[in-house]
Parts: C-alpha cells; structure tokens; sequence
C-alpha cells in the first residue's frame, strides 16, 4: 500500500504540494485528478524520488521512501510512466522493453518476461526492431506501459496516459489498465486530466488544487459530486 | 607524387589517432555533455607513468596495459571527484573545471616527471616499409597505430550495440531521467563513460609518444586536431569521429605538407570554422530541437 | 446542473499613499554617496585611483613601479576577459592571441616604421579590435564548449604565423621595442608605469560606462537567456560581437603595454598557457566584476616569485618551481568554481553587505556601489540547464 501523508514539496520559492495525504490500496486503482499545475505530476514525481521532498512522508509497504534514490525506489517495485511517456526514440522497441528488465531478470527469465509483454501488445511484438521514434501515439504508450510493466511492478504510476490518443485507444488503454490491476494485484495511482476516463475505472479518487487535497473518496462519490466536478474538474 | 602518397598515408595514421582522442570525447559529451579538455593532458599523464615504468625495463606490455588501467582509473576518479559535484549547475563550469584540470596535470607532470624531453620507445620498427625499390612513409609502428585505433572502434561498437552495459550508457545518454525510472543507476554509468573515454585517451597518448619529442605539452595539439575531429563528426556521434578524424588527419596533413607545418593549427581552425558554419551541431549529430 | 458558486467578493484595498523608505547602509552618511550618474561617478573613482596610484608609484622604488605597471596591464587584458567571459557569458581562450597580436603591431611599427609611439598603440588596439570583429562574427553561433575550442585553436595558431614568416616577425629572437622616452627627468620605468596606469583607468572608466549602459543590459540578457534576449528584440549577434571586439581590443591595448614594458615582442610571451592564466586570474578576481579584474592581475603578477619563493623554501626542486605556477592556477580554476564561483570580489561584496547590513541594518541605499552594480556575476551564469524538477516543457504537455 502506497502511504503519502503530509507532503509537502517546493520548487525554490514555489510550493508545488502542501501537506497532501492518501492512501492507494494494494490492487486498487487510484485516480488523482485536478487541473493544470495542481501538482499532480510533481506528487508521482515525489513518490519516485526524482523531486526531493520538504516535509511529509512517503512510504511503501511500510518502507519509508523519501530520501531513497530514483534507482533504489524502482528497485522496490515501483515503476513511474512519466508525463510524455519518456519513450527513448533513440533505442528500438526491444531495447526500450529490456532496458526496464536489466535489473532484475537474468537472460533466461527476461526472454519470457518480454514474451509475455509482446503478448499483450501484439503490435509492438510486430515492430520489435524498429526505432521507437517510429511509433504513433498510442503505440508509444502501449509501450511506455509494457516497458513499466517488464520489472514486474507492485505500484505502477501513471502520468496522463490518455494525453495526446484517441478517445478509442483511450478507452483500450483504460481498459488494459483496469484488468492488469484486477488480474495481478497491481496496485495504479494514475494521474489523469480526462476525468470520466479516470473515474470509469478508478476504485478509489484524489482531487487536488493549487497543491493541496481537496478530497479523498471513492471514485463513485467524487463522480456523483456534481459542484466538486464543476468547482475543480471543468465539468 | 609520392609525396602526396606519403602526405596520405601519414595522414591516415595521424587522424586515426585523432580519431582515438575524439572518441574519449565523445563518451564524455554522450554521457554528461561536456567538453573534456583535459582529455589531452590526462592522456599525457598516463603516458608519463608508462615512461617511468619503461626507464624501470619493465615489460613494455605490461607497461602498456598498465597504462591503460591508469587511465581507467584516472577518468573515473575526475569524474566522481570533480565534475559529479557540478551537475546541473551552471553549463560552463565544468569547461572551466576540465580546463583548470588540463594546466594542473601539465604542472603536476613537469613536477613530478621533470621537464626536459624524453624519449618513449615505439613498440615496433618505426621505419617505413620498402616495396621493391621505394620506401613508403608507413611502418610497421603505424600499422600497430591503425591495428590499435580500428580494435578500439570495434570494442566501442560490440560495447554499445550488444552489451547490456551498452545499452544503458545509450539510453543515460539519451534520455537519463527516464532510464533512472527504469532502475539503471546512471550515476555509475557517467563514471563507466568518463573512465572509458580516458583508456581511449591513454591508448592515443601511448601511441604517439614515440613519434614526438615527449614533454608535459606534448598532447596538447592532438587535443585540439581530436576536438576538430569530434566537431566535424558531431560530438555525440563515435562513428562520426572516426569520420571526423580520418578528415581532420588527411587535410592538415596537406596543409602542413603543402603549405608549411605551422599553418597547421590555423588549418584546423578553418576547418572547424566551415563545418560550424554550415552545421553547427556536426556532421553526424542529431539537430536537437531548440525548446523555449 | 446547479448554479455555478458565485466568487466570494474582495475587500476593497485603500491606497496606503507613499511608502517611506527607511534610511539604510551607505544613505545613513549621505556625504558617503558617490554621484548618482555613472559617468561622473567613474570619473570622480577614475581620478581617485590615479592620485593614488601617483602617490603609490612616487613613493616606491622604480623597480615596484614595473610591477605596478604590469599590474596595470594585466587588469586591462582581464577587464576585457571578465567583460567578455562574466558579462556576456562568451567563453574565450583567445585573449592571449590577442594580446599578441597588439604586441606584435606595435613591434611591427617600430621596427618597421617611424610614426609615433601614439599611432604605434593606437594601432595595435585598432587591428586586434578588427581581428576581434573578424573571429567574433562566426563565433556568435557557436555554444559554449565550441567556443572554448575554437578559440583554444585560435590561441595555439595564431602566434604560429610569426613563427612562418619569421623574418618579418623577427623569428625566436623577436622584435625589440623602445620604451617612450619620458619628458624631463622622470624614471623611464616610473614614465612608462603612469602611462600604463592612466591606459588602465581609462579603459576601466570607458568598460564602466559600457557595462552600466543598455549596452551592458544587453550583455547580461544574452548571457543568461540567448532566446529570450532575442525575442525582446536585442539583437543578439551585434551584442556578442561588440564584447568580442571590445574584449579583443582591450587585449591588443595590454599586449602593446606588454612590449613596451618588456622590451621585446616574440611568441614564447604568447602561448596558450597565458590564456588560461587569464581566464584563471579573471576567475579568481570574479567575473564580470571589474574591480576583480585588479585582484586577478595581483596575483598574475606576484605568482611566479611566490611560487619560486615556496619551491625554494621547501625545497622542492627547480622542476616544481617552474611548474608551481601551472598547479596553483589548474587549482584555482577548479577550486574556485566549484567552491566560490564569484572570486575575490563575489567574497569581498559578500562581506561588505553582511558589514553593511550590520551598520545599517538593512538593505544597502540604491546609491550605493553594490556587488551588483559593480557588475559582479558568478562565472557561467549562462542560461543553466533547468533542474530536474521542472523540465523545459512542449506547451502541449502541460499538466
């Protein structure tokens, strides 16, 4: 279970978060929403090490995560698809998968590892050795997604997946997500500006604005709260 | 003729070892996008501790090897020492660092090694090789120059393109965040890059000692032809220095064969001038997209 | 769908009149205040220094008016470089190049002509500015490290001319070169300082100006963002040219002072280590501050007896005498940037305001010469590379 409580991160002079505190329960999805700049990349970026935090706690099947490196956090079972999905255009689609499993599996377990990943998108199984600069949009989450997946996480966060894809590869993308979290246990805290999406899927929602939480429910009352929606979702 | 026979085949030979330099450049740009102008100075240290060994009759291979570990160990210590602390500062302060640590191990070297001209004896013959009836300006030492350079170039590439290790310095370089998210430990990785460009360094260093007269500045030209080489082949690129090399090797061979040996310098200087004008990022490197 | 929340409303704010500012710092003694317009304030500090420099070298003996002078000279090459390096955040290594070629025109003209001392100088900082303008041009699309090496070349070749038309250039031995004969019965030494002195004044006066005008708010803008600079509509190749070219004259100004003080021009004065012992003394001094200019040439000047001095004491050996000087500057370089990036002055100006804001309790008066105004910016303040935390952003991705 993913704890944050009292998070607290600047940038220089900028507050970013104050005192944000929730939970996301093991095999559950959590939708964290809100408008721009309400610092729902900058709490992922937290959880993940990559942004250091002021004051608060962020902790992990009860290990304490803050003041851990980048490299150290991921090796706990925590894999972060970042905003713009950080497909490396550079490398093809095969090594962008491997490179996620370099840590952890030796050459026998990678092979089936990879295996398995190609056999939930077959598309990328198609294109294997081509320049991941190849890729449209949704292929390129697909295998953000599936390069996030091939460490075999226990918390996956997720950075606007929807941004920049259809409403059907959207929908498919949701979709996945939903079942890999039912299927495997997987725990999803996933940042989303495409609230309905969010919420058709989310067990469990976070609403923040201008860096502080403003409510932490299930999904299902978050949707039903009309003036909420109104007030901090834009519809 | 046989003068421009001799001018190319020294100039192939010269801008192999360009070539060697500019890839130790090239690690260091890929892995943390500085100019190491020390690379010169750190190659000519390690070519002193091999001198000295050498004067003890040591075996000249395992001198050989030695210095190439020195060297791995040189640029792996300067990167965790000096340029670690400096990430993400301000751009220019690690030139000025790399460029302060190039005039201290100069110092260091006359200090310590002493500051008269000294000899490295060449591993093989160094005359040139005599087909028939006429001698070429190529001997068997420049065929261990082209041998050595072209082992390194093929190390470099079965190291990048079909190692593990490869892989994630390709993807530090690249994208260094993202390959953090992905557990790759890119600290380590810098100093892998920076260790490795300095055994590039030390491999040059070694094999021009025997074609110079040897003292503390003795690098300091091959550092400035290497940047040449590395500009003209694009700075993250290790095949476009060995392009940048050849280049750079064969036209200031003409100029100093044609035009006299102390224009060469301002030769480099015009070819860097062209190649920026026209592609200021290099021949080979990727345009990167300018983000306001 | 329900009523949208109506906007809670704002107190109206009462115009609270003038804000009373407080006195502080230097305006507690107003008689402290220097002028507030920059031309009459660097000319009331440009003729302070003179007397006292006039004081200084008439008390001394000639000998430590040579050294004075070189200070002088030294500070003319290194307010150029800091202008060139701190200001406008161009990298150069050239500065040595440059000064050669000053010393070199003047050697020319000697030896060569008749015209007099006057012309001789003038021209050297006439052809070295032109030289300035010719390498700077190209030189404003090139970034950062291109630039190092670039004129990393310029400063190894450049002096390589007059080892190929040696007879021209005077080959090893180089040009001899006459002092000014001075009027009366002054010292020639004592002469020569004053006039290197008053040529240092001057230019520092003329840098000033330059850095406090719209010009050196140019500077400033291109070096800590080229784009931003660009879209405000300063024009961002002018503005790097004319700091080469000003830089490039300064050099070619303390490279003919160079040969009249020494006597004689060749390339052995010229290398490429002068360079990176300037860009070492403008880094010690503190870029982009001209004060720190003065700090950087101290210790240029005074450095090679010091480091001989410690290698005798210690006895280290004739070989780390000689190369003392190259260990201390490689240190200087990398400690100081990674320990202080602002000098001398960046420290001294760090003291005068915590000195200032005990006195005063306060804010220094804007009347008062701070650090800032002095022009002191930390070394490569370039346009940084964004911290991790919030990386340059396509407008699409907004979150």
């Amino acid at each position: 279970m993913l704890d944050v409580e009292d998070l607290s991160v600047s940038y220089g002079a900028v507050q970013a978060l104050h005192g944000v505190t929730f939970q996301a329960r093991e095999g559950t999805v959590t939708a964290v929403l809100g408008a721009n700049g309400a610092g729902k990349t900058t709490l992922l970026r937290t959880v993940s090490g990559l942004v250091k935090r002021q004051s608060g706690n962020v902790s992990y099947g009860g290990v304490e995560l803050t003041g851990l490196s980048v490299e150290n956090i991921v090796r706990l079972g925590i894999s972060h698809v970042p905003e713009g999905r950080g497909v490396i255009e550079e490398l093809t689609i095969d090594e962008n998968l491997r490179l996620g499993t370099l840590w952890q599996f030796g050459r026998q377990e990678r092979r089936s590892v990879l295996d398995e990943i190609y056999e939930l998108f077959p598309q990328l199984a198609q294109r294997k050795r081509r320049m991941a600069s190849t890729l449209s949009g949704g292929e390129r989450q697909m295998l953000a997604i599936g390069r996030a997946l091939s460490s075999k996480p226990k918390l996956l966060l997720l950075d606007e997946p929807s941004l920049g894809l259809a409403p059907l590869v959207t929908a498919q993308i949701m979709a996945l997500i939903q079942e890999l979290a039912r299927e495997t246990r997987l725990t999803v805290v996933l940042v989303e500006q495409n609230v309905r999406s969010a919420l058709s899927i989310a067990e469990e929602a976070v609403v923040i604005n201008l860096g502080r939480v403003v409510i932490a429910d299930t999904a299902a009352s978050v949707a039903a709260d009309t003036e909420l929606r109104h007030l901090y979702l834009g519809f | 003729m046989s003068l421009f026979i001799n001018l190319t085949l020294n100039g192939i030979t010269n801008g192999m070892i360009f070539a060697a330099v500019a890839l130790g450049l090239v690690f260091i740009w890929r892995a943390t996008h500085i100019v190491n102008f020390s690379q010169g100075s750190m190659a000519m240290f390690t070519t002193y501790i091999a001198v000295t060994l050498l004067d003890r009759h040591i075996n000249y291979w395992l001198v050989f090897a030695a210095a190439l570990v020195a060297g791995l160990v040189m640029g792996g210590v300067i990167e965790l020492v000096l340029i670690r602390p400096l990430r993400g500062e301000h751009a220019l302060n690690p030139v000025i660092v790399t460029l302060g640590l190039f005039i201290l191990l100069e110092g260091l070297a006359g200090s310590i090694f002493g500051v008269g001209n000294r000899s490295f004896p060449p591993a093989f013959s160094q005359a040139g090789l005599t087909f028939g009836h006429s001698t070429i300006a190529f001997s068997h030492f420049d065929v261990f120059i082209l041998a050595a350079v072209v082992i390194l170039m093929l190390g470099t590439l079965v190291l990048f393109r079909a190692t593990n290790m490869g892989l994630r310095m390709r993807a530090a370089a690249f994208a260094p965040e993202v390959a953090r998210l992905l557990g790759v430990r890119v600290g380590r990785i810098l100093t892998l890059g920076w260790a490795l460009a300095a055994v590039a360094g030390s491999l040059a260093g070694l094999l021009v000692a025997p074609t110079v007269s040897f003292s503390p500045n003795f690098m300091d030209l091959i550092l400035v032809y290497a940047f040449t080489a590395a500009v003209v082949g694009g700075l993250d690129s290790p095949v476009g220095a060995l392009v940048g090399g050849l280049v750079t090797g064969l036209s200031l061979s003409y100029v100093g064969g044609y035009l006299g040996s102390s224009l060469e310098p301002l030769g480099a200087l015009a070819i860097l001038m062209v190649v920026l004008s026209a592609r200021p990022e290099g021949i080979f490197s990727r345009p990167a997209p300018r983000r306001v | 769908m329900s009523a949208i929340p109506s906007v809670p409303p704002v107190p109206p704010v009462s115009d609270p009149g003038p804000i009373p500012i407080p006195p502080t710092g230097l305006s507690r003694f107003p008689w402290l205040r220097l002028p507030r317009q920059p031309m009459l304030r660097h000319l009331l500090l440009g003729a302070v220094a003179a007397f006292g420099f006039y004081i200084l070298t008439s008390a001394i003996s000639s000998f430590n008016d040579f050294r004075v002078g070189e200070i002088a000279v030294y500070a003319i090459a290194l307010a150029g470089l800091s202008l060139l390096t701190g200001t406008n955040g161009q990298i150069s290594l050239g500065q040595g190049a440059f000064m050669a070629v000053g010393a070199y025109t003047l050697g020319v003209l000697m030896t060569h002509t008749h015209l007099p001392l006057v012309v001789d100088v003038l021209a050297a900082i006439g052809l070295s500015g032109a030289l300035g303008l010719v390498v700077g041009m190209p030189a404003t699309r090139l970034k950062g490290p291109y630039l190092a090496g670039m004129t990393l070349i310029l400063a190894l070749g450049l002096p390589r001319i007059a080892d190929k038309y040696s007879t021209f250039f005077g080959g090893d031995q180089g040009l001899t070169v006459n002092s000014p004969t001075p009027p009366g019965t002054i010292d020639p030494q004592r002469w020569l300082s004053w006039i290197e002195i008053v040529g240092a004044i001057v230019v520092l006066i003329l840098l000033a100006n330059l850095t406090r005008s719209r010009f050196g708010r140019s500077f400033r803008a291109v070096r800590d963002d080229e784009i931003a600079a660009g879209l405000s509509g300063i024009h961002v190749a002018r503005t790097k040219v004319l700091a080469f070219t000003v830089a490039a004259s300064c050099a070619g100004l303390a490279g003919a002072f160079l040969g009249l003080s020494v006597g004689v021009v060749n390339t052995g004065e010229f290398s490429l280590t002068l360079s990176i012992y300037l860009l070492a003394g403008m880094v010690l001094g503190g870029a982009g501050s001209l004060v720190g200019a003065w700090w950087g040439a101290i210790v240029l000047v005074f450095m090679p007896g010091w480091s001989t001095s410690i290698a005798n004491s210690f006895n280290l050996g004739s070989a780390v005498g000689a190369n003392l000087a190259l260990v201390v500057y490689g240190l200087v370089l990398i400690v100081v940037i990674m320990a202080a990036p602002m000098g001398i002055q960046g420290g001294i100006g760090w003291l005068g305001r915590r000195a200032l804001s005990l006195v005063g309790g306060g804010v220094p008066a804007p009347g008062a010469p701070t650090p800032r105004q002095e022009g002191n910016e930390p070394v490569g303040s370039i346009p940084s590379i964004p911290p991790p935390a919030a990386p340059a952003r396509n407008i699409r991705e907004q979150s």
